[in-house]
């Protein structure tokens, strides 16, 4: 049986960590490879890293970031944030991501997605989707509509029938990341996240108001989600990753138990 | 020198990346020459079965490692597609493989007692190490390691199976023939775990 997974999320602005990230016992804060090996070293499952420079020409030190974290964490990471075009993608993944993630831009050229599965497969295209509930009308049967450009533009787009059609053109998994939920530690948005995990047949990751570890488990379980996205209940030292780990177990979902090997490095 | 075939497919810089991590010199190569001369290979990689076969035949590597690595008792190390082109073919393309390992590949089913299955497997699942086997040395039985596959192998001789996992059915997670040794799992990408059955291989003697 497949683990479900934790993926703590990283904001990187001009190559530093935004948020104002503090835990305990990191003396480099703010640096996304320092962050990355610490989450690696205490069992996160996956990484992901949404650059969010406002600039075009500031790119190559997001690309710097990646290969510097390729070098020193073996565990899957996607990138995303702006990544409009194959050859923005062919960066991220030669720098050393495993897989990229497309939101907005998927969304003005769907044929992206087709495009980027086709050039590198779908297990390496994360689907990305922002969405806010604005109540069921005609074209919205959901009643979950699609949100671009971090929350401020609305498409009309229905939620579940664009995470269909994202499937349908070849994501290898979806994120559902809820603008409701974003921020609020409120918990995870389960009723769009079970209604699109259990009708598509990639993985779903939960995203968008994690604040405490029952959160995770109702994502898992409510949500049916295959992963969940942690920022603020990680970055801030709460809830160390063993630790939602071991409640998670006790409550009855499969976790991966991070393992601790003499393994010589150079 | 170890060296990773290149075929031009993705994912065979993180497999360097983990092997300098861990202090062993490697080069990235799809020279026929390189490879026989190599110590140790490896062949590593995503992608599908049918386009693999066919860049391996074109760069002329196919023969090079069935005659040069396998039948030459050359420490040999298959990693996800890696595993899959051992066999004699996959389901995939219908492609005919490398027939290094007697058997085939099959696709895990839509679903399971009416319940939809989600394809490809993509995370951390448990491998049961049914067999000992030194690749396996210091990593306890059970390990998580990470998948992400839409295909699994059928060994005909069930001798070569080493470890199995579960996703939907029971399926063969690692084998190991003489000195071909093959991970349905990514070594790259599973962490401290992944990093030792690299280390494991590199060091191996026979």
């Amino acid at each position: 049986m497949l683990a479900k997974r934790i993926i703590p999320c990283l904001d990187v602005r001009n190559g530093q960590v935004t948020k104002g990230v503090k835990f305990a016992g990191n003396a480099d804060i703010g640096d996304p490879v320092a962050m990355a090996r610490h989450y690696y070293e205490q069992g996160a499952d996956e990484l992901v890293f949404y650059d969010i420079t406002a600039s075009n020409e500031r790119r190559g030190i997001m690309l710097e970031v990646v290969s510097r974290v390729a070098r020193e964490i073996f565990i899957p990471f996607s990138v995303g944030g702006g990544l409009r075009t194959l050859e923005d993608m062919r960066a991220v993944l030669l720098a050393g991501a495993e897989k990229v993630s497309i939101d907005s831009g998927a969304v003005r050229d769907p044929k992206i997605i087709s495009e980027g599965a086709r050039a590198f497969g779908s297990q390496c295209i994360v689907l990305s989707m922002q969405v806010q509930k604005t109540g069921v009308r005609p074209g919205l049967e959901s009643g979950y509509e699609v949100v671009i450009d971090g929350g401020r533009v609305f498409t009309g787009r229905d939620a579940i029938a664009w995470a269909h059609e994202g499937a349908r053109l070849g994501a290898g998994e979806l994120v559902i990341n809820s603008i409701d939920r974003d921020g609020t530690k409120a918990g995870y948005d389960l009723e769009i996240t079970r209604r699109i995990s259990e009708s598509v047949s990639i993985p779903v990751v939960a995203s968008g108001g994690a604040g405490a570890p029952e959160h995770l488990r109702d994502a898992f379980m409510a949500g049916a989600a295959d992963a969940a996205i942690v920022a603020s209940i990680v970055h801030f030292g709460e809830y160390p990753i063993p630790e939602l780990k071991r409640y998670l177990k006790a409550a009855g979902v499969e976790v991966r138990d991070a393992i601790q090997l003499e393994v010589q490095a150079r | 020198m170890i060296v990773i075939v290149d075929y031009r497919a993705g994912n065979l810089t993180s497999v360097k990346r983990a092997l300098e991590f861990l202090g062993h010199q490697c080069e990235i190569t799809d020279d026929a020459d390189k490879i026989r001369a190599a110590e140790r290979v490896i062949l590593p990689g995503v992608g599908a079965a049918g386009a693999t076969m066919e860049n391996l035949r074109a760069l002329g590597l196919a023969e090079v490692l069935r005659r040069d690595v396998a039948a030459a008792r050359k420490p040999f190390l298959g990693i996800c597609i890696g595993i899959q082109v051992l066999f004699d073919r996959s389901e995939e393309d219908s492609a005919d493989c490398l027939g290094v390992i007697p058997g085939h590949v099959t696709r895990y089913p839509a679903s399971i007692d009416g319940r939809a299955l989600k394809v490809p497997q993509i995370g951390w699942n448990r491998v049961r190490q049914t067999r000992a086997h030194p690749i396996f040395s210091g990593v306890p039985d059970n390990t998580h390691f990470y998948f992400v596959n839409s295909y699994y192998p059928l060994p005909a001789d069930p001798e070569v199976v080493i470890a199995e996992s579960d996703y939907g059915v029971q399926f063969v997670a690692a084998v190991a023939s003489g000195r071909v040794i093959a991970t349905q799992f990514h070594l790259e990408k599973s962490g401290a775990a992944g990093l030792k059955l690299l280390d494991n291989f590199c060091r191996l003697t026979f």
